[in-house]
């Protein structure tokens, strides 16, 4: 099916509805629009994905592990990619792709599990919180934007993360989703206590998922990457596929992994790139495919990245700040904010962060979503300029 | 006020009175007991308490349970300790990443024990007491590593769990795996870590500094100091005090000061009447109700303070309290993942199954034993229930219908009966 067929499919009233949405793509709002958020679960390895090819200290810190720079896909005069990153080239040179130097959080928790929550909460490193950043933005006003579908999506098995406390459901595939939900019943009765009442709003809400991604999958042309990354990119853009026109669904997320490269890191990290980069790819081709691109902001996040010293055993530990990518048709593609200095490690060895990853949610909050990015991110975080305005 | 104390207690008596526990249980009623002290009955447990009264088959249930013994044998090669830390180092890239292996298959053992002591149990409060100190003193092997000490620490968890929790505090604070946990073992005078001094503040006895815990940040501080030197023996992994290591110097926690150490410190919080309160409300949301009774909750703390924190005293006073027994709050808590899994396997009264597949099943509904999602624990109540965990919930039910042969008509019932919002409800 050609973009055109798939538009006129449509019909006259979704027409209007996609003019609609491009007569207000500059104003900042989450109607017609998706944030990917992709997780690379583990802690990835920031300095062999963005390598500082041109640093002296990476060499003498990498030793055994450094990404030759003659194999580094020089994108700078300082940094490139690794190599198997390959696929996300044309997305840099069409300048739809930043990279962010150097993004972490003031005393850093070097726990997956506890830095992973901080990351999804957007909390502090000394403050537990219950709800996932995008709940807060829901509340902030992202959630009267439009009639979502669902406020949520996440893709895989796996708890909400950043969208825990958002109306969102978990899938693998919208088809199996939307079977699995089929003989869910509906209940009219004034639920007798509010954990009654919490049971029938989640039916409720997976009820009203199930029929906004219901209907035939869209047939792309795109051909996506086998394996488990590649079948959760295909389920994303299904999902974005079949929002359009429709109620809409504002976040998706993914993940790869596990990142978590203490032993004989360059091949496990190598395989994990090219999965990253392939299947990163294939959504920005497929987002394209239905004219949805414009309308989409990828962003990947993790723990925290590697050790800036590789460890004994041809791998690196837990480490601190990480490079990531932001990537979409509105976005202002370069790098973005200051490298850390390899030669200025704090006193745990690590990098020390220059943009706290606030920073980046705060101007998605306010940027992507138009809303106040105080309450997203708990304080005031200097936006970032990741996108054409 | 002699007088007057008088006045209050009469009529706090007749206040109880006329709300009082049941004399005689109604069939309901025995089901709402044994629901809420164990996990879902089968309809001979309901009829062995029915017409008791409920001071009679709480007593029993309490005696019982503080009497629990296993079932089945330990998991002997969990309980065995991991070779010693010098072995580790002469261990090959390979040797070591096998003994890693060896602990998380072994922490599976644990698990899979402890799944079939709830599922055979004939004193479930026991399990539901042990459960709910899991999710209180929340560790997880994914840091710990050694399931041995996983073991040490259920164990410790297990024999306190309706008796003393002055004692249980106390071992806690110097068991292995909350040492590693919280990072206690690597705390010394020149560098305090603050971590669990934080958390068993925080998380263990008073509550959020600002819902009522009264603490500083100076007072974590100061209790940091009192616990440096509370180490691990690198060999056979048990605690051990390094006084070149510990802060022997003046401290002030909470206004008391002194050379206090880590018992003088736990002993501190105990102190505070806001300790009681905190477990009792916690110990209130688990069995009785979502909203604790800021009064009720008072008086509880009170006796369980005066009982010098006999956790079977509080549990008594909440399981006779008139808001346990209130019709209103039937049915108005979540049942977690593992009351789920084990409630319907023992409702159906299956047997030998098949132990993994319920420890897994219960890990993806959000209750992975061994592993609480972090130091505060599962969240539980409605955190339990999102579109994920709720469709899960529905295909369990229907799992375990697939699973069982014959009986066709018992489990189209149950079926039935477990697609129903009421059946996630305890």
């Amino acid at each position: 099916m050609k973009r055109r067929d798939f538009i006129r499919g449509f019909g006259a009233g979704a027409m209007l509805t996609l003019a609609g949405l491009h007569a207000h793509a500059s104003s900042a709002s989450a109607s017609g629009r998706v944030l990917v958020l992709v997780e690379l679960k583990g802690g990835n390895d920031g300095l062999n994905t963005v390598v500082p090819y041109a640093d002296p200290m990476y060499t003498q810190l990498r030793g055994s592990i450094a990404v030759p720079a003659s194999d580094v896909l020089k994108i700078d005069s300082r940094f490139g990619l690794h190599p198997e990153l390959a696929a996300l080239v044309p997305t840099w040179e069409a300048n739809q792709l930043a990279i962010v130097h150097g993004v972490g959080y003031p005393q850093p928790n070097l726990s997956h599990f506890r830095s992973i929550e901080i990351w999804e909460t957007a909390s502090r490193a000394d403050e537990y919180l219950h709800d996932g950043w995008v709940s807060r933005a829901m509340h902030a006003g992202v959630a009267k934007q439009a009639a979502f579908t669902t406020e949520g999506v996440r893709i895989g098995a796996g708890s909400y993360g950043p969208l825990a406390g958002c109306r969102a459901v978990t899938l693998n595939s919208p088809e199996a989703f939307v079977k699995g939900a089929a003989n869910l019943p509906m209940h009219d009765d004034a639920p007798a206590n509010a954990a009654l009442a919490h049971i029938l709003r989640v039916e409720h809400d997976v009820t009203q998922a199930a029929n906004g991604l219901r209907g035939d999958a869209y047939a792309f042309t795109t051909a996506f990457p086998d394996g488990g990354f590649g079948n959760a990119v295909r389920a994303a853009a299904q999902v974005i596929a079949s929002q359009r026109g429709r109620g809409g669904v504002p976040v998706v997320v993914l993940s790869l992994g596990s990142f978590d490269t203490h032993q004989n890191q360059p091949g496990t990290h190598a395989n994990l790139l090219r999965q990253l980069g392939q299947g990163l790819a294939a959504l920005r081709s497929s987002l394209v495919e239905i004219g949805a691109w414009d309308q989409a902001l990828v962003m990947t996040f993790s723990e925290f990245g590697r050790r800036a010293r590789q460890n004994q055993s041809n791998g690196t530990d837990h480490g601190t700040a990480s490079a990531h990518f932001v990537m979409g048709g509105a976005v202002r593609g370069g790098f973005m904010g200051r490298a850390p200095d390899l030669a200025r490690l704090d006193a745990e060895q690590n990098l020390v962060y220059t943009t706290d990853f606030r920073q980046i949610y705060a101007t998605v909050a306010r940027d992507w979503w138009g809303v106040k990015p105080d309450s997203v991110v708990r304080g005031e975080f200097e936006a970032l300029k990741l996108l054409r305005t | 006020m002699k007088v007057s104390r008088f006045v209050a207690i009469g009529f706090a008596a007749i206040v109880c009175a006329s709300h009082a526990a049941p004399s005689r249980l109604d069939a309901d009623e025995a089901r709402h007991l044994l629901i809420r002290t164990g996990f879902a009955p089968t309809a001979a447990e309901i009829d062995a308490i029915t017409g008791r009264s409920a001071e009679q088959a709480v007593d029993d249930i309490i005696g019982a349970a503080k009497r629990a013994q296993f079932r089945h044998t330990l998991p002997q090669e969990a309980v065995a300790a991991p070779p010693a830390q010098r072995e580790v180092q002469a261990m090959s890239q390979g040797e070591r990443q096998m003994a890693r292996r060896d602990q998380i298959r072994e922490g599976i053992d644990i698990k899979e024990w402890w799944m079939r002591e709830m599922i055979e149990t004939p004193t479930p409060l026991a399990e539901r007491m042990t459960l709910f100190w899991h999710g209180h003193f929340a560790t997880s092997q994914q840091k710990v590593v050694r399931a041995d000490a996983m073991w040490r620490q259920q164990q410790l968890l297990r024999a306190s769990a309706l008796g003393s929790f002055r004692e249980m505090l106390h071992g806690v604070a110097r068991d292995p795996a909350m040492l590693v946990y919280l990072d206690g073992a690597r705390s010394r005078k020149e560098a305090p870590n603050e971590n669990f001094a934080r958390e068993v503040m925080e998380l263990f006895t008073l509550g959020e500094a600002t819902q009522g815990g009264g603490y500083t940040e100076q007072d974590i501080r100061e209790a940091a100091r009192a616990f440096t030197g509370w180490s691990l023996e690198r060999d056979d992994f048990s605690f051990r005090f390094r006084p070149a290591l510990h802060d022997f110097g003046p401290k002030t926690v909470l206004g008391k000061s002194g050379d206090l150490d880590g018992d003088q410190v736990l002993d501190i919080l105990l102190d505070q009447p806001q300790a009681a309160r905190f477990i009792v409300e916690k110990l209130w949301v688990e069995f009785v109700s979502p909203t604790p009774d800021p009064r009720e909750v008072e008086s509880i703390a009170q006796r369980f303070r005066a009982s010098n924190y006999d956790i079977a005293v509080a549990m008594r006073e909440l399981l006779l309290s008139r808001d346990f027994w209130d019709v209103a709050n039937r049915n108005s808590l979540v049942k977690s993942p593992v009351e789920l899994v084990v409630g319907a396997v023992r409702e159906l009264g299956v047997r030998n199954l098949d132990l993994k597949p319920l420890v897994q099943k219960s890990a993806q509904l959000g209750q992975n034993l061994l592993a609480p999602p972090n130091v505060k624990g599962w969240p539980g109540y409605t955190e339990w229930i999102n579109a994920t965990t709720l469709l899960e919930r529905r295909r369990f039910a229907d799992q375990l219908v697939a699973y069982m042969p014959g009986d066709t008509q018992r489990m189209s019932a149950f079926r039935q009966a477990a697609m129903e919002p009421g059946y996630q409800l305890k």
